[in-house]
């Protein structure tokens, strides 16, 4: 097991290598910095900006080939991501950001989660009653709506309770608030769980959304299954035969699936960060495109692809945690 | 059963009183083409302790009943009349009610034993589940208790089995294992629904024979749900036979096997090939198919494919009446049945077939069209996800030899696994083999070219088991039967006349040609394809398991048609099938095939008469035969075990590990059998011997074989004797 494991951590640390080598290439050639001080008025003189932009190694006038060997180095010798054009450290930003996308994601997406599987398997077992066609089609109409237009809706509906209540019961403009905050014990605290609510609540929907799709098809399929038949003819009473065999069942494919979102957590949720001003990962991958940060499209591809495969990894260890017939062959 | 608890209750009703009592019971569910009347009307009483057989086709209600009495029909089910278990009324409790009987005083056994059981307990857990749901004991004794079921029923190191899990058992382990779950509990009644229909003959007679014992044990009433007339004949006591959600026969299991009185239960045996039958005369078949039992029409439903019928029949359906002690009958004919003591035969004419001149050319005179020398196909047993590497072989073919000469008919049988299968593949490839030769038409297929093949894939033919899967469902019946002639090159104008002649050859109409393939039942499904693989006039086709997808009215029918099909056009057939009646009454000569290896092979009057290897011996004497008396005097050879996995077979003999003359060897004796695989040798000469007096023989070396007698034999202690 450990031995497949390595085998399987090596793989993966080359397919890694290859993506973010071929991510490199594509941000050196497709990327434009030195366009970004050209424009720059008053003009900066042109040695100017070639020190800038060699400081940064993303200079168009040196050789690929150099610059590549000069990227690998940096990574492989001071674990060294390099610098946006403006000289900001990537590594540090990077390392900023992830945490602001973790304390952004986590909560909707274990909340999400676990309604998610709820509700899917609630429903399932209600086939094509009105309380699941309710459910269904109010998921249905959660899933077709774009995320962004769910975050700005859940602004509005905020500013109208808002000035119902007479008080700012919820804010969304970044993870804290930036003036002075009143002096009561934990202020700090609950001004953040203020901000948190409303981006979490997002989150949760548009997660629930999906899984319960999910869930109400996988478990749909194992309530006609016939061990479940077998169960009710042991003697379970309906509720126990569900949960014990077909949900646990069901929850096979539900968990990988989990498990593979884990390890995504920290690549963060673009709209909600942008839409809630949350200073994450999803927006900084963004970000680092328009405002041509060559080290920093690399460096968040490099992050993404990481997370991808720990979460493929994650996902083949629940599988085997969940299902015996894998775990033994 | 043995000490620990839950020990036998007292049972509340005293043995031979009626324990089980359905009356007028009625399921109906609604459906997009209309109400479907399930069960429309059945009564019976089940007595403590007996066997009581409802028997009838796909269709017919036998299930829905089964899940009527467990209270497990779909919630859409509307149920109406009375199910009474010991006096307290069934139908109307409610879930809570129902549980708590469920599984304590009624059990069931399903049919596939693969899907049956939760794959990610352990069989342990299952079982101890069972247990608790019903009884306050605590874990250790209720795992206790498991290890004995699991023994009871015949799982080897039960202290160890119970700990795996489903996918670690063969599906005869996992039908044990099914039977010690229902008896957990010491039912009074358990319902088996076909539960041996997925399993191998072998394995079949084997977990017969646990059910008989669980019965023994626990004395609990068996409704036996089939469709298999030979374990009904073997199994019940009382039978009831079912047509469109009605019971139209019922009766002791001798009434109904040797005084039948509805035509419907007089052609259903009609129609069974008998593995004991001599004689391989047409099958009695029943034209057209069971109806739907949406709109019926008033009357008889049997009435469309009843020679009987007359226009009384159309008007009123007949109730169940009383034709004799114990056995009742809904028939308006049933009287003239009886007074003109009329057969199967004399109620459905059996197609006359004509035998051509071919027939009596000797065997030796003809063309060989098919000749498979030292044949061997090995799979790479592959592993790893990453890396792959080889790390063994599946030996699925291990050098086989035959030929088939021009009009003859080849049964090829076997359990599944035993390569019969890859065998007719690799016949179809036109590829060489991994080893060995295999010669079509006189030509080596590993040496043919372009234009050879094309001709020879004309010349060579397939019709496949599952008429459902082997028919493109988007194109009409029409471009199905045209698709070869068009890839051969026929004209336009000569596809459409072809096609019409086919659908009428097979027996269909040619207003069908525009159908769609769902528009169609499983018998003229097959006769789609039968039509196919005529169209362009091939003489050799090889059939895999072509009627065993069928009900048994309309496998008769389809066996008539090939019979009918092989005297009128010349062909050849390699007949794949592990059915060794329906080979019976089709091959003239048959191979027995046991992991990758040809055991026994020779003309069907030989080795069904005087089979002489231990494997034929014990595949013979496990399938049931209709018929009661025969059933109950029978011995039966129950091998021990499994099918060993074809990835790691056994050294030398490939059969000793189950063989039963191998048990009874000295060691010096087995010395052959465990250094080479033996050779097939002409079967040895002389008297048959009783099976009876077989088994308790002690082993002796072959004797001497009759080179003149087409019968040859893989056995060292190759002894011919009497089975059937």
């Amino acid at each position: 097991m450990v031995k497949y494991l390595l085998l399987r951590i090596a793989n993966y640390a080359l397919l890694l290598f290859i993506a973010v080598s071929l991510a490199w290439v594509l941000a050196q050639t497709q990327l434009h910095p030195r366009q970004l001080f050209e424009v720059r008025n008053p003009p900066i003189d042109p040695q100017s900006i070639e020190n800038i932009l060699r400081a940064a190694n993303v200079s168009d006038h040196v050789p690929l080939w150099d610059r590549y060997v000069t990227w690998i180095r940096g990574i492989f010798l001071h674990w060294d991501w390099g610098t946006s054009p403006g000289g900001a450290d990537v590594g540090d930003e990077i390392g900023r950001r992830i945490w602001v996308s973790f304390r952004l994601v986590t909560i909707g997406w274990l909340l999400g989660t676990f309604i998610g599987v709820t509700l899917g398997a609630w429903t399932a077992v209600r086939q094509y009653r009105i309380s699941d066609r309710v459910v269904t089609a109010l998921i249905l109409i959660l899933v077709a709506t774009p995320s962004y237009v769910t975050g700005e809706v859940s602004k509005m509906v905020a500013t109208v309770v808002n000035k119902q209540v007479g008080f700012q019961l919820f804010l969304f403009l970044g993870e804290k608030s930036t003036g002075t905050l009143p002096s009561y014990p934990l202020s700090d605290v609950v001004d953040r769980v203020q901000h948190m609510v409303l981006p979490t609540l997002v989150l949760t929907l548009l997660g629930m959304a999906g899984l319960q799709r999910l869930q109400r098809g996988l478990m749909l399929d194992a309530l006609g299954s016939d061990f479940v038949r077998t169960a009710r003819a042991k003697g379970l009473r309906e509720n126990k035969a569900v949960m014990k065999h077909a949900l646990r069942t069901a929850l096979i494919p539900t968990g990988t699936y989990f498990a593979f979102q884990a390890a995504t957590l920290f690549v963060g949720a673009t709209f909600t960060e942008r839409i809630f001003a949350f200073q994450g990962m999803g927006i900084y991958g963004v970000d680092t495109i328009s405002k041509q940060n060559i080290n920093g499209v690399v460096a968040v591809t490099a992050f993404g692809g990481l997370c991808y495969l720990v979460g493929a990894l994650l996902a083949d260890l629940m599988v085997a945690f969940l299902d015996p017939r894998v775990r033994l062959s | 059963m043995t000490t620990t608890e839950p020990a036998i209750r007292n049972r509340q009703t005293a043995a031979g009183d009626v324990v089980l009592s359905v009356r007028n019971l009625h399921v109906t569910f609604p459906s997009e083409a209309g109400l479907v009347k399930a069960v429309r009307g059945l009564s019976f009483d089940l007595l403590a302790g007996e066997t009581m057989a409802i028997v009838g086709e796909s269709g017919s209600g036998k299930s829905v009943t089964s899940l009527a009495i467990m209270g497990l029909h779909p919630r859409n089910a509307r149920i109406a009349g009375s199910i009474t278990l010991h006096g307290r009324e069934l139908v109307g409790l409610s879930d809570a009610e129902m549980s708590s009987i469920r599984g304590e005083d009624l059990a069931m056994i399903f049919q596939d034993p693969l899907s049956a059981l939760t794959p990610v307990y352990t069989i342990g857990d299952q079982i101890v589940e069972a247990i608790q749901t019903h009884h306050d004991v605590g874990r250790t004794q209720a795992w206790k208790r498991a290890v004995e079921l699991l023994d009871l029923v015949g799982i080897p190191n039960p202290q160890l089995r119970v700990k795996s899990f489903p996918h670690e058992f063969s599906g005869g382990m996992r039908q044990r294992a099914m039977i010690a779950q229902a008896i957990a509990n010491d039912p009074d009644v358990i319902i088996a629904d076909e539960p041996t229909t997925a399993l191998d003959v072998t394995i079949q007679a084997q977990v017969l024979e646990v059910l008989k014992k669980a019965q023994l044990e626990t004395g609990a009433a068996v409704i036996m749900i089939t469709h298999d007339l030979g374990v009904v004949a073997g199994m019940s006591d009382r039978v009831t036979v079912m047509y469109a959600g009605r019971p139209v026969e019922q009766g002791s299991v001798d009434d109904i096997f040797y005084n039948p009185r509805m035509p419907y239960t007089i052609g259903l045996l009609g129609a069974v090939p008998r593995l004991d039958a001599t004689n391989s005369e047409p099958l009695a078949t029943l034209q057209g198919n069971p109806p739907t039992v949406v709109d019926l029409p008033p009357g008889c439903p049997f009435v469309p494919r009843c020679p009987l019928a007359h226009a009384g029949c159309r008007e009123q359906e007949p109730e169940l009446a009383p034709v004799g002690p114990g056995h009742t009958t809904a028939c308006w004919e049933s009287d003239r049945i009886r007074a003109e003591k009329l057969t199967s035969k004399d109620i459905f004419p059996a197609p006359v077939i004509e035998r051509t001149v071919f027939e009596s050319i000797p065997r030796d005179e003809r063309d060989t069209v098919l000749s498979l020398a030292g044949m061997k196909k090995h799979y790479p047993l592959m592993k790893g996800a990453v890396l792959r590497r080889r790390v063994g072989t599946v030996y699925a073919v291990d050098g086989i030899d035959l030929d088939l000469r021009r009009g003859e008919t080849l049964g090829l049988v076997g359990e599944s696994g035993c390569g019969k299968s890859t065998t007719l593949l690799e016949i179809l490839n036109l590829h060489s083999p991994t080893d060995g030769k295999i010669v079509v038409f006189g030509k080596d297929t590993s040496r043919l070219n372009r234009g050879e093949t094309k001709t020879m894939r004309r010349d060579l033919q397939v019709v496949f088991q599952d008429p459902m899967a082997s028919l493109d469902p988007r194109m009409p019946i029409f471009d199905i039967i045209a698709e070869p002639l068009g890839v051969h090159g026929w004209s336009k104008g000569k596809i459409e006349t072809r096609v019409m002649e086919l659908l009428k050859t097979v027996g269909l109409e040619e207003s069908h040609a525009n159908r769609y393939p769902q528009h169609f039942s499983g018998g003229q499904r097959q006769r789609v394809g039968i039509a196919r693989a005529l169209a362009l006039e091939p003489e050799l086709i090889v059939l895999d398991e072509p009627v065993s997808a069928l009900d048994v009215s309309i496998q008769a029918g389809i066996i008539n048609l090939l019979e009918e099909l092989k005297q009128r056009l010349t062909l050849s057939y390699l007949f794949v099938a592990h059915d060794l009646a329906v080979i019976r009454h089709i091959a003239d000569r048959v191979a027995v095939m046991y992991l990758g290896k040809i055991v026994e092979i020779g003309t069907v009057a030989e080795v069904y008469n005087r089979p002489s290897h231990p494997y034929t011996q014990a595949l013979l004497s496990a399938i049931p035969i209709p018929d009661p008396q025969t059933e109950r005097t029978r011995t039966r050879i129950l091998l021990r075990g499994d099918l060993p996995s074809p990835a790691n077979p056994p050294s030398g003999c490939k059969f000793r590990t189950r063989c039963p003359i191998f048990e009874q060897l000295t060691p010096e004796q087995r010395t052959p059998c465990l250094e080479t695989m033996p050779p097939l040798d002409p079967a040895p000469a002389g008297a048959v011997v009783a099976l009876q007096e077989a088994i308790s023989l002690s082993a002796t070396a072959r004797g001497a074989g009759d080179t003149r007698v087409d019968h040859l034999v893989a056995c060292y202690y190759a002894r011919p004797t009497k089975v059937l």
